[in-house]
Order: C-alpha cells, then sequence, then structure tokens
C-alpha cells in the first residue's frame, strides 16, 4: 500500500473516532434540557461526558492538523473553501467548550441559562456543519484547475450536503441518548430511554436516504456497499434495542457502529479523491496531487505508530475509570 | 487589503491565545508541585491550596483550548497558499502536538478534575503532571513549527520549488527552536509564579488565611526567581541566534540603520517612526548592543540599510525592513519590564530572608499589581519576533503579501474577525469575572471535612462526582 492511501485511512479513522466518541458529547449536550427537568438533573446530563469531552475532541483537531501534514493541498483547500461553515464551527465549539467549565461556578440563573444554550446550540450546529461540509467532499465544490474554491457561503449549502449534516446530527442525538441511558439513573435514564426510540426510528429514515443518495451522488454503481449495509443494520438494531432497559450497552454499541458505519462510507466513496471538484473531474484534488513527500509521511507514520496505541490505551483508562453511572448525590435530589 | 486584514485576524487570535497559553503552563507546573507537597506532608491546607489554584487553572484551561482551536483551523482559512507551501515541514509539528501532547493533557485533565475521589492519591497526583507536562510538550511542538518559520532548515526544495521535509531532527535542533521553546517555557514560569504571588499577596493584605498564602507566595517566589533571571539570559542569547539568522530583526529593534562596531544600547528614542531614519535616541549605553546581539564587546552590528540593499541584492527589489517602531519599542517593553520583575523578585526574597513578607504592605500592593506585567511581557515578545520576520512568513522563502487564501473575500474577513473580537471579548469578561470571584472566595474548608470522612462523599463513595460541571 502507498503511504498516500495509508494516510488516507488513517485520517479515515481519526474522523470516525472523533464522531463515535464526541458524537455522545455532541447529544448529551443537545439533550441535556430534556432528559434533565431540574438543574439536578440537569448537570447530571453534563457531568456524564465531563471527563471526557476535552480528550474527545482533540480527536477533531488531530484529524485537522493530520490533514495538514499528510495533504496540504486538501486542507489548504478545504479550510478555506469552506470558510464562513468553519468559522460557525469555531464560534459553536468556543461557545460548548468554556460553557461546560463555566457553568457550573455560578448560582446566578441569567449565567446559567446563558451557557445551557451555548451547550445547546454549540453541540447542535458542530456536528451539523461538519455533516455538511464533509457530505461536500463528495458531492463536490467549485474548485478551479489551481485548486482554489471559486464558490461562496451558499454554494456549500448543497442539498445533499444538507442532507449528510442533518444524518450525522441525528445519529449523533441518538448516541447521545443510549450514552445517557447507560450512564444515568432514575428519571433522567428513563427520560432517555423514552427518547431514543424515535431518534432511533428517525435515524434510520435519515440514513436510509443517505444510502440512497449516495448511491446517486456516487454514480457508477446503484448498489451499497458493505459498509453502508452495516451502517443501515447498526441503526435499525439501535433503534430496536433503546426500548429496552437490559439492553442499553448494546444499543450504545449498535449507535457507535451507526456512526462508525457511516462515516466510514463518506471516506470509502471519497477515496482516491479527497475533494470533488463540481467544475471539472480534472480538478479533483485527490490522495496523489495533495500529499505530503514521502518522507514527511513516513516520519508521521512512525509518530501515530508509537503515539495512537498510547492515547487510545489512557483513553480506555479513563473511560474504565469513570464506568460507573452518574447519580445525583441523595441529599440534593429533588 | 484582504492579506491586511488576514493579518490582523492572525494577529490579534493569537496574541489573545497567548494571555492563556503561559498560565495554563505555569500555573498547571505550579499545582503539581502543590499537590505533590500535599502528598508528602500530608498537610490540609495543601489540599485547599491545591484545589484553589486547579480551579484557576481550570478556568483558564477552558479559554485556553477553545481559542486554541481557532490557530489551529486558521492556516488553512485565512493562508491557504502558506499552508499548501509548508504543509510538508510545518504540519508534521502541529499533528505531533496533537497526537502526543493535547491529547495527554486534555485526558488527563478530566481524569483529575473527576478523579479527586475516585483515584489512588498518588495516581491522581501524577494526573497533574500529566497535564503539566502535556501541556509543556504542545508549547515544545509549536515552537518547532514556529522556529522553522523564523529560521528554516531540515527540507529541500522540490521541482515545484516547494520545500519537502527530509531531515526532521534538524527541527528540534534548530538553535531558533532550542533558545526559543526555552524562553516561552521560562516564561510561562514567570506568568504562573506571578499569578500565583499576586493571589497570594492580596491574601496577604487582607490578612485572610495568612499560614496558606505564605506558602504559596514563598513557592511563587522561589520559582520565579531562577526563571526570571534564566529567562532574561536565555532571551539575549537567542537575541544572539537570531542576530546570526535574522539581522532584520535585531538591527530594527535598536533602530540601527548604519553599520556600528561597537555599538550602544539607547534607553529611549524620540520619534523613529516608518521612515524615520534619524530617530533622537536619549542615554546610551555604550557596548551593550554589541555584547546583546553577538555576545562580545567589541562586536559589529550591520545596520538596516547595508541589509536592505544585501536582501535586494539576494531576493530581488522590494522593501525587507521590519517595522522599527514595534521592533524597538516591543524589545524595550519586554526588556525593561522584566528588570523591574527581577527587583521585585529580589525584594520578595529579602523579605522572606528576613521573614517579614508578609507584613510589608508595599511589596504586597506591588506584587498584586505585578499580575499585569507578564501578560504585558510576553504579548510584546511575540510582537518582537513575528513583527521582526517580516515582510517574511518564513524567512526566505515566502512573503506574507503572498500567502493569503485567494478565495477568502475581504468581506469574509471581516465578518470571522468581528466574530471572533465579539466572542473573545464575552470569554474574556466571563473569565475574568470568573477569576477574580474564585481568586476571592478563599479556600474551600468544607471539602476538607468531606476529605476527612466527617461528611458524606457526594454521592457515595466510588462515584462518579455528579456535580463537578
Amino acid at each position: 500500500m502507498q503511504l498516500h492511501t495509508l494516510w488516507f485511512i488513517i485520517l479515515a479513522v481519526v474522523w470516525i473516532g472523533f464522531f463515535v466518541l464526541e458524537g455522545f458529547d455532541f447529544g448529551v449536550g443537545v439533550l441535556h434540557t430534556i432528559v434533565g427537568r431540574g438543574e439536578i438533573e440537569r448537570r447530571v446530563a453534563l457531568n456524564t461526558i465531563g471527563p471526557f469531552w476535552d480528550g474527545n475532541e482533540v480527536w477533531l483537531v488531530v484529524a485537522g492538523a493530520g490533514t495538514f501534514a499528510a495533504f496540504p493541498g486538501w486542507y489548504a483547500t478545504m479550510f478555506s473553501a469552506l470558510y464562513l461553515a468553519l468559522l460557525l464551527v469555531l464560534a459553536a465549539l468556543m461557545a460548548r467548550g468554556v460553557a461546560f467549565e463555566f457553568r457550573g461556578k455560578s448560582e446566578n440563573s441569567r449565567w446559567r441559562n446563558t451557557w445551557t444554550w451555548c451547550t445547546t446550540l454549540g453541540s447542535l450546529f458542530v456536528p451539523l456543519l461538519l455533516g455538511v461540509g464533509l457530505g461536500d467532499l463528495l458531492n463536490g465544490l467549485p474548485i478551479d484547475a489551481s485548486h482554489e474554491y471559486t464558490g461562496d457561503f451558499f454554494d456549500l449549502l448543497t442539498p445533499y450536503g444538507l442532507w449528510t449534516g442533518v444524518t450525522i446530527l441525528g445519529l449523533c442525538l441518538l448516541h447521545g441518548a443510549t450514552f445517557l441511558m447507560l450512564k444515568t439513573t432514575d428519571a433522567v435514564r428513563e427520560r432517555a430511554r423514552g427518547l431514543a426510540p424515535a431518534l432511533g426510528w428517525a435515524a434510520v429514515a435519515l440514513v436510509l436516504g443517505f444510502v440512497i443518495w449516495t448511491r446517486v451522488v456516487v454514480g457508477h454503481t446503484q448498489v451499497p456497499g458493505p459498509v453502508e449495509v452495516l451502517a443501515l443494520i447498526a441503526v435499525v438494531f439501535a433503534a430496536r434495542l433503546a426500548r429496552s432497559e437490559h439492553h442499553e450497552g448494546l444499543a450504545f454499541t449498535a449507535s457507535a457502529t451507526a456512526i462508525a458505519a457511516t462515516i466510514g462510507s463518506i471516506f470509502i466513496d471519497l477515496y482516491p479523491n479527497v475533494m470533488v471538484s463540481s467544475t471539472s473531474t480534472a480538478f479533483n484534488l485527490s490522495v496523489n496531487n495533495s500529499a505530503s513527500g514521502h518522507y514527511a509521511l513516513v516520519v508521521m507514520s512512525i509518530v501515530v505508530v508509537l503515539f495512537l496505541p498510547l492515547v487510545l490505551a489512557y483513553q480506555g483508562w479513563s473511560f474504565y475509570v469513570f464506568r460507573a453511572r452518574v447519580q445525583a448525590p441523595p441529599a440534593q435530589a429533588e | 487589503m484582504t492579506n491586511d486584514l488576514a493579518r490582523w485576524q492572525f494577529a490579534t487570535t493569537s496574541i489573545y491565545h497567548f494571555l492563556f497559553v503561559p498560565v495554563t503552563i505555569g500555573l498547571a507546573f505550579l499545582v503539581a508541585i502543590l499537590q505533590t507537597a500535599w502528598h508528602r506532608n500530608g498537610r490540609p491546607e495543601y489540599r485547599q491550596l491545591t484545589r484553589f489554584f486547579g480551579t484557576l487553572l481550570l478556568i483558564n484551561v477552558a479559554v485556553g483550548v477553545v481559542t486554541g482551536l481557532v490557530q489551529e483551523f486558521e492556516f488553512g482559512m485565512n493562508w491557504s497558499v502558506y499552508s499548501r507551501f509548508v504543509g510538508d515541514v510545518f504540519g508534521g509539528p502541529l499533528a505531533m502536538e496533537g497526537l502526543a501532547a493535547f491529547f495527554l493533557e486534555s485526558t488527563f485533565l478530566g481524569l483529575w478534575l473527576f478523579g479527586w475521589d475516585r483515584l489512588p492519591k498518588r495516581i491522581h497526583l501524577a494526573c497533574i503532571w500529566m497535564v503539566a507536562i502535556g501541556a509543556m510538550l504542545s508549547a515544545l511542538f509549536i515552537m518547532a513549527a514556529n522556529s522553522w518559520m523564523q529560521h528554516p532548515v531540515g527540507y529541500t526544495l522540490n521541482h515545484q520549488g516547494r520545500p519537502q521535509l527530509n531531515n526532521v531532527g534538524a527541527l528540534f535542533t534548530n538553535p531558533t527552536f532550542l533558545w526559543g521553546y526555552v524562553h516561552v517555557l521560562l516564561a510561562a514560569m514567570v506568568t504562573g509564579s506571578l499569578v500565583m504571588l499576586a493571589v497570594s499577596a492580596w491574601y496577604l493584605r487582607k490578612q485572610r488565611e495568612v499560614e496558606a498564602f505564605q506558602r504559596t507566595a514563598s513557592l511563587s517566589l522561589a520559582v520565579l526567581i531562577p526563571s526570571i533571571v534564566l529567562a532574561l539570559f536565555v532571551g539575549s542569547e537567542l537575541g544572539v541566534v537570531e542576530t546570526k539568522y535574522q539581522p532584520m530583526k535585531i538591527a530594527a529593534a535598536e533602530a540601527q540603520w548604519s553599520n556600528c562596531q561597537p555599538c550602544s544600547f539607547s534607553l529611549f528614542q524620540i520619534g523613529g517612526g516608518k521612515n524615520d531614519m534619524t530617530p533622537s535616541q536619549i542615554i546610551e549605553v555604550p557596548h551593550l548592543l554589541s555584547l546583546l546581539a553577538t555576545n562580545s564587546w567589541n562586536g559589529k552590528v550591520v545596520g538596516l540599510t547595508q541589509l536592505q540593499a544585501e536582501y535586494e541584492k539576494r531576493y530581488g527589489p522590494g522593501n525587507y525592513v521590519p517595522d522599527v517602531f514595534i521592533q524597538y519599542w516591543s524589545m524595550r517593553i519586554m526588556a525593561y519590564l522584566a528588570s523591574l520583575v527581577l527587583l521585585l523578585a529580589l525584594w520578595g526574597a529579602w523579605l522572606l530572608h528576613r521573614g517579614t513578607l508578609a507584613r510589608s504592605k508595599w511589596f504586597l500592593r506591588c506584587s498584586i499589581w505585578a499580575v499585569v506585567s507578564p501578560f504585558l511581557m510576553n504579548t510584546a515578545g511575540w510582537m518582537l519576533t513575528e513583527n521582526g520576520r517580516q515582510p517574511w512568513i518564513v524567512q526566505g522563502l515566502m512573503k506574507t503579501v503572498n500567502a493569503s487564501s485567494p478565495s477568502v473575500s475581504s468581506t469574509d474577513i471581516w465578518i470571522s474577525l468581528v466574530v471572533f473580537v465579539a466572542i473573545y471579548a464575552a470569554l474574556g469578561a466571563a473569565d475574568v469575572i470568573l477569576m477574580l470571584r474564585y481568586a476571592r472566595k478563599g479556600l474551600d474548608h468544607e471539602d476538607e471535612r468531606e476529605a476527612d470522612g466527617s461528611m458524606p462523599a457526594t454521592g457515595g463513595a466510588g462515584a462518579i462526582p455528579a456535580l463537578t460541571y
């Protein structure tokens, strides 16, 4: 296998890691006011992701920086093309990032409401907009011969891109609900279980639409690939299992698989391109014409081999340490 | 126009980001020391102090982390030509930073914050050290990337004229990087210890929790004194390295248009704007510039006029002189404030020695106000470094004016600049409100009873803390 193909796979894996992990953070962020009625319950919901969200977000940073290192051409075109969309992503990431830390630090209800909104809206817009961006990579954007974007903000909002964004958002909401079922008790857990089947079937519809539409966009074959089939099966399983209080772990595994397979399928359909040009296929960015040199890729591969297992080990350990359910302290329960 | 706006945006966002970075690096290290002390001697006030300064650290980290995301995205958004050109070399350290440092810092910060009553004490202590090490490693990779822009090494140009990495070791043995990184670490220690000193001084002034905050005043001085002395020394060595590789930067910092040997250092000057080649320099200290720039008593410093002529010959027509006014004054703001901080630190050491620190009204008052100085010094230091590289974005390889994104309009950058400034202002306000509130709140003694077992731990033993956030 050529090194730039290996790096394409590494980046796909990092994006999958990001959405599988931060996906439930986004879901919890959006749902925390729905599953939590009072202040204590809301805090319980937020604290389920408390120890994890910051580490989970680093996957996005590595996806960005890894693209910069391995495919400078891709990084340059993608980030300048998605300019205003990424501005919104950054604004949303900043709002929710500080909200976690700041929200509980004052009793003032206006203060708390402000950060509650930041968490909810921030967690909603990041997966939506990143989903639109990923859909656009595959669907094509106006890109000229020198690999520069020639459209404006509204050219980013393609119907297929928007559908992809909503699909990924829907999957994150389902993933957040199954995570809450797994990590809370009592009323919060029950409300999460009440929401999950509806979110699950909505996600089934979205993923089904996404798979069909992707066949139209990709064009050359009408048969969905195995990974797309896996995404569909997983999301159906997640929706069915979400009703039961005995299969919470399985439901969470299913929603994680559904996200992983959906993100994975985008990259599989994309390869060997990294950004499709809607102006002319001759202007497509591919792993061949946007990659770094051989030496740089060798160095970065060694770095990944050394550090990624280590990262997985200590992140896995942190999930193990905080494996218990989060429960409101008895004295303060409402 | 677009290029200027992109520069304004990068300058604004990176200066703002770097208000928080050195506090994180410095305070994480100091909090780790406090917790180590608690681990060793078991005195409850060390646990209280660890939690107290830990909270200040966390408030600060929140803003530091999210503003760091902007930096990571901004290269591609605003500087796509630059990114395409340098990614092969420059992207590497950024990706390494994510994998080797940022993951470490973020994951262990979560473990530390939520692990207080859950992890064994020794492991919990190790977590805060991982956070401190992660923060320092983060700076290492970022400085390696930045130093490559100052003094590109370890690459060859390919057939398209693009730099390609051919020696990764060279990135990390680059003299600009070695001196620059140590300088940044020391500046972070100065920043962290001045923040801790100011908070401690405030409590001592109010005569609240005197015993506990006397300890942190001593600790902060113990870190501050060696850090500021070494920062001055390393900074001047960095100047010598820069004189070798970026002579314009140092000549402009002294507004030295003509060649000189030996060269004196002027304490102040009047004039010296963009095209003013004859500012009135006031109080000249003989030989000092020679010493600073070349490490020798009679060293020669080539003036801007000759350098400009040499650069035109080498790189073609153009103006290669950075903004002399910014260079001259950022150099002085940094150096003068550092000297004042050194005096403050020595004063503090003397009072500690006499045992009268907690009662010295004037020292405490000065220490509280001194908290402003590290932020001014750090900003001035980066102005000196980055402005001094202009007109280059990568010294000798690419000019800043050619590096911005062609597909991004000035309207786009206006929108993003306004959005960032608005968000940063709001974050800054919220951060300051919280920092002041928590800095004044005092030590949490209830927390201690909880740890003793005289109060039930929230949620029962072993449970995940439900109300940390």
